[in-house]
């Protein structure tokens, strides 16, 4: 067995592992830093972020307007001290993108533009027109190879923690090219594997977004938190799932129903505002769990367009005028051209929710620290919470920059407190039962169950019971559905019984990841009977602040579904109130 | 759906069993909207979940999907069956060895990519600060262009030189390279000069241009070669001929 010594593991290197690689190496030199990800750097999903990312910098804007936007469009459930933290900080590393040369879209006069994004009162979504995560990401990646203390490790995908004595002392990995497990001992380890949408069939999520990161932690015992809260972004290409970026809204688009109609307005969201004109906050610019609400409600009363990839909508960019599309929009241009054979300048594009964004994942307090002792997490994959019951878009991608740099911090701090090291013979054996239970899937002859039928299976589940609409019963049979589907993964058996870049092999692990995800969903929105956010029971109605101002904790245990706990939401200064988006003119 | 099927005849290569590489050839139904790593997912799923290959995004963005598809380097998330025969022959990316099936060994790019620093180099004298810098649009302009390669590699597959002369730098490390020369808030060039000018670098260009041809993202690396070419020319000139002029 090959083991690889470090001072500090990051399993992920998209936004947020490469900014807490480049914290680590800025804040000491001599730490050895392993950059640990099943593909390259630059083919994490940040890469097709397309809209931009919030933080206060205009002279008009506040932080306390970004933080007002931020907990109600959350829905109150995020926590008060968090978000502070969050906004105070975000400013500054979008300045400190600046300066390692992101080539943020800019004003005349030189300095950073902002555009209008979903739920948020002021203008502060900074964008590379419509390639914002890309040039994030490859920003990142590039000044990453400045520093020689960050050794990377690519494409090794990670399958254990290992831990012993209540603490994390580093991972496996299956190095892909050789098919070896690989060991690395670390002080300690940050997460950042991003998020989980693979879950469900019709999404914006790239193949590589099956929750290792999240399963990883909850089977080494952490708990996952607030997974009933996953995200519908209100306009995907019908036939793909891929993503048109609120930014088209954010210059203007609009959204119509059949007969042309601005149905929004009909859904707290009004009055109707002149197209190509959008006032912040309202209409088009309302917050997605919202729009998608409003979709779902459209399509029940039959006012949705059908066509051969489900009912749709339409979202009309033609009066922005093609000069604007190419210079703001040019990649949702390029997308609903090639993809569905409608370009924007000249046609509405028919568009319907999609599933985007994991609010939930890895239970961590505002350091970006877990529950278990020298395992930190930021990005997609951990939940401080910031994002409540529904992110605002655009501030995800400045979190796996805040959260990113504040996990490395609190690792070095972790390190100079000086842990204890691990059990060398104890944590021997944890990577031999990690070796062991991979090779037994290698060795189940005749298992006749196929890794696509599974997935299938539950895609369908998660589609049909746990979308933008719950019911308690549906919930029940997704529950039980994940159940079974989790028993029957044991017998999952490999063809491709060889060891180089065996995507056979890695395909059933991230089954098994999204399976784990999959039910810590399903369980935790049966045992949440209210509606918040991105979390609607058409059962239960109503917000419940008396019983559910509440995160979930989902905790693993072996063979069975999640054990739910609860903690308070942490309020500063929000008390829970009415979301309000008709606009100033009422 | 229709009934239509193409036959997509795929490399297949295991190092632990193969000594060389073989074809395999797969049915699979044809749909006006899919693309040829559509297909691929169709064989991995219902036909042979044996086969190997890179994908994540499927909208042409993270750069994982480049092959050769009936010859051409192209990324298998925007080829359409519908602008291929029925007859699709599916090949790793050219120029590369292969790793297995469809996936090749990348590292001789990835280090290309470190070996022209491409990131900031602020001026020496630029006093250290947190604030945003200025940049105009034109200025942002001047090099946006080169910023949109997702290194997929396509043309590197297409380049007849890097085919002969491995150590060429080649189109995209190149052009990132110049990505970062003309940013107004940038001033390692001379470094940067210095490593493309050494005799793998730019000279063994014969612009072709056929890494432009392929580039799916319209980045022109032909074009930034050019200019990396003329400028170095320049500095030669400057540094032999006429060593009082400053650079
Ligand atoms: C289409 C799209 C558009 C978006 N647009 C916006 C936007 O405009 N604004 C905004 O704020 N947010 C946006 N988001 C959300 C935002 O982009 C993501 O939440 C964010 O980029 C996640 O970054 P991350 O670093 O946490 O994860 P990722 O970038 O997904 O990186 C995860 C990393 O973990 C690694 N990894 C995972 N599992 C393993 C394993 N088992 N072993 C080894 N490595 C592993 C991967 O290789 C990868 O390097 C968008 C999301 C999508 C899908
Ligand atoms: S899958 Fe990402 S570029 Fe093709």
């Amino acid at each position: 067995m090959v083991t690889i010594r470090t001072d500090v593991a990051i399993l992920g290197a998209g936004g947020a592992g490469l900014r807490a690689a480049i914290a680590l190496a800025e804040s000491d030199p001599g730490l050895r830093i392993a950059l640990i990800s099943k593909v390259y750097p630059m083919r994490s999903h940040t890469c097709a972020a397309e809209g931009g990312a919030a933080g206060v910098i205009k002279a008009d804007d506040s932080l306390e307007q970004h933080f007002h936007d931020t907990v109600g469009g959350g829905d109150w459930l995020s926590d008060q001290d968090a978000v502070e933290y969050f906004i105070r900080e975000a400013p500054g590393e979008l300045v400190q993108l600046e300066r390692w040369g992101c080539p943020w879209s800019r004003d005349p006069d030189g300095s950073v533009a902002v555009r209008p994004f979903g739920g948020m009162k002021i203008k502060r979504t900074w964008y590379a027109a419509d390639k914002s995560g890309f040039h994030i990401l490859h920003t990142l990646f590039q000044t990453s190879l400045k520093h020689p203390a960050i050794e990377r490790f690519d494409e090794y995908y990670a399958t254990d923690l290992l831990v012993d004595d209540g603490r994390c002392h580093g991972l496996t990995a299956i190095e892909m090219r050789s098919g070896q497990l690989r060991e690395f001992r670390a002080q300690a380890v940050i997460i950042a594997a991003g998020g989980a949408g693979r879950m469900f069939r019709f999404t914006t999520n790239g193949a590589i977004k099956t929750g290792d990161g999240m399963a990883l932690a909850y089977r080494a015992g952490v708990p996952l938190k607030d997974m009933e809260f996953v995200q519908y972004h209100p306009t995907g290409l019908p036939n793909t799932g891929i993503l048109l970026t609120e930014g088209c809204r954010g210059e203007g688009g609009i959204l119509v129903n059949r007969s042309g109609y601005r149905y929004l307005q009909d859904y707290g969201m009004g009055p109707e505002t002149a197209p190509g004109k959008p006032v912040l906050k309202t209409m088009e610019l309302g917050p997605r769990d919202r729009l998608s609400q409003a979709f779902w409600h459209e399509m029940k009363k039959g006012n949705t367009i059908p066509t051969p990839w489900g009912e749709c909508v339409l979202l009309d960019m033609r009066h922005l005028g093609e000069k604007l599309i190419d210079e703001r929009l040019p990649f949702v241009r390029e997308l609903s051209t090639s993809y569905l054979g409608k370009d924007p300048v000249t046609e509405p594009i028919p568009v319907r929710p999609v599933v985007h964004y994991m609010m939930g994942g890895i239970d961590t307090d505002i350091g970006a620290a877990t529950p278990l002792a020298g395992l930190f997490a930021a990005g997609e994959c951990a939940c401080v919470s910031i994002n409540g019951a529904n992110r605002l878009g655009s501030n995800s991608l400045t979190e796996i920059l805040v959260f990113g740099r504040r996990a490395a911090l609190s690792a070095v701090e972790y390190l100079r407190s000086g842990p204890r090291a691990g059990n060398e013979r104890a944590l021997t054996a944890r990577t031999a039962e990690a070796r062991e239970r991979i090779r037994r899937l290698f060795e189940i002859t005749g298992g006749r169950v196929s890794i696509s039928g599974l997935r299938s299976e539950m895609m369908d589940t998660m589609e049909e019971h746990a979308g933008i609409y719950r019911t308690g019963g549906g919930l029940a049979q997704a529950c039980a559905r994940l159940s079974e589907l989790r028993e029957r993964h044991a017998g999952i058996g490999l063809n491709d019984r060889t060891n180089v870049y065996n995507t056979e092999l890695l395909q059933a692990l991230e089954l098994k990841s999204m399976l784990d995800c999959a039910e810590a969903v399903a369980v935790s929105a049966q045992a949440r009977t209210e509606s918040r956010g991105a979390h609607q029971r058409l059962d239960f109605v109503e917000r419940d602040d008396d019983k559910f101002l509440r995160h979930s904790l989902a905790h693993h245990r072996s063979g069975q579904p999640p054990r739910i706990e609860y903690r308070d939401v942490v309020v500063t200064k929000s008390q829970p109130g009415v979301r309000d988006y008709s606009g100033d003119k009422k | 759906m229709s009934e239509r099927r193409v036959s997509l005849e795929v490399l297949r290569y295991d190092p632990e069993t193969d000594s060389e590489p073989r074809f395999q050839r797969y049915p699979v139904p044809y749909h006006e909207e899919w693309v040829v790593l559509d297909a691929l997912n169709y064989i991995k799923d219902h036909l042979d979940t044996t086969l190997s290959y890179r994908w994540s995004c499927h909208m042409a963005v993270c750069g994982s999907c480049g092959m050769m598809v009936n010859g051409e380097p192209v990324l298998a998330c925007k080829a359409f069956l519908r602008d291929y025969p029925d007859e699709i022959r599916v090949e790793p990316l050219l120029h590369f060895p292969i790793e297995r099936d469809l996936v090749t060994v990348i590292d001789d790019f990835m280090a290309k990519l470190a070996r022209v620093k491409p990131y900031l180099i602020p001026a020496r004298d630029e006093p250290a600060s947190a604030a945003e810098r200025r940049q105009t649009p034109a200025e942002l302009k001047r090099f946006k262009q080169y910023t949109l390669c997702i290194n997929c590699m396509l043309c590197y597959a297409a380049c007849p030189e890097y085919g002969l002369m491995p150590e060429f730098l080649g189109p995209a490390a190149i052009a990132l390279a110049h990505r970062y020369n003309r940013d107004s808030r940038d001033a390692g060039r001379d470094e940067r000069q210095e490593i493309i000018a050494a005799n793998e670098g730019v000279w063994d260009c014969s612009f072709v241009g056929a890494c432009s041809e392929v580039c799916p993202k319209h980045v022109d690396p032909a074009g930034a070669l050019q200019q990396v070419k003329i400028a170095s020319t320049v500095d030669w000139y400057k540094e032999h001929l006429m060593p009082w002029v400053k650079k």
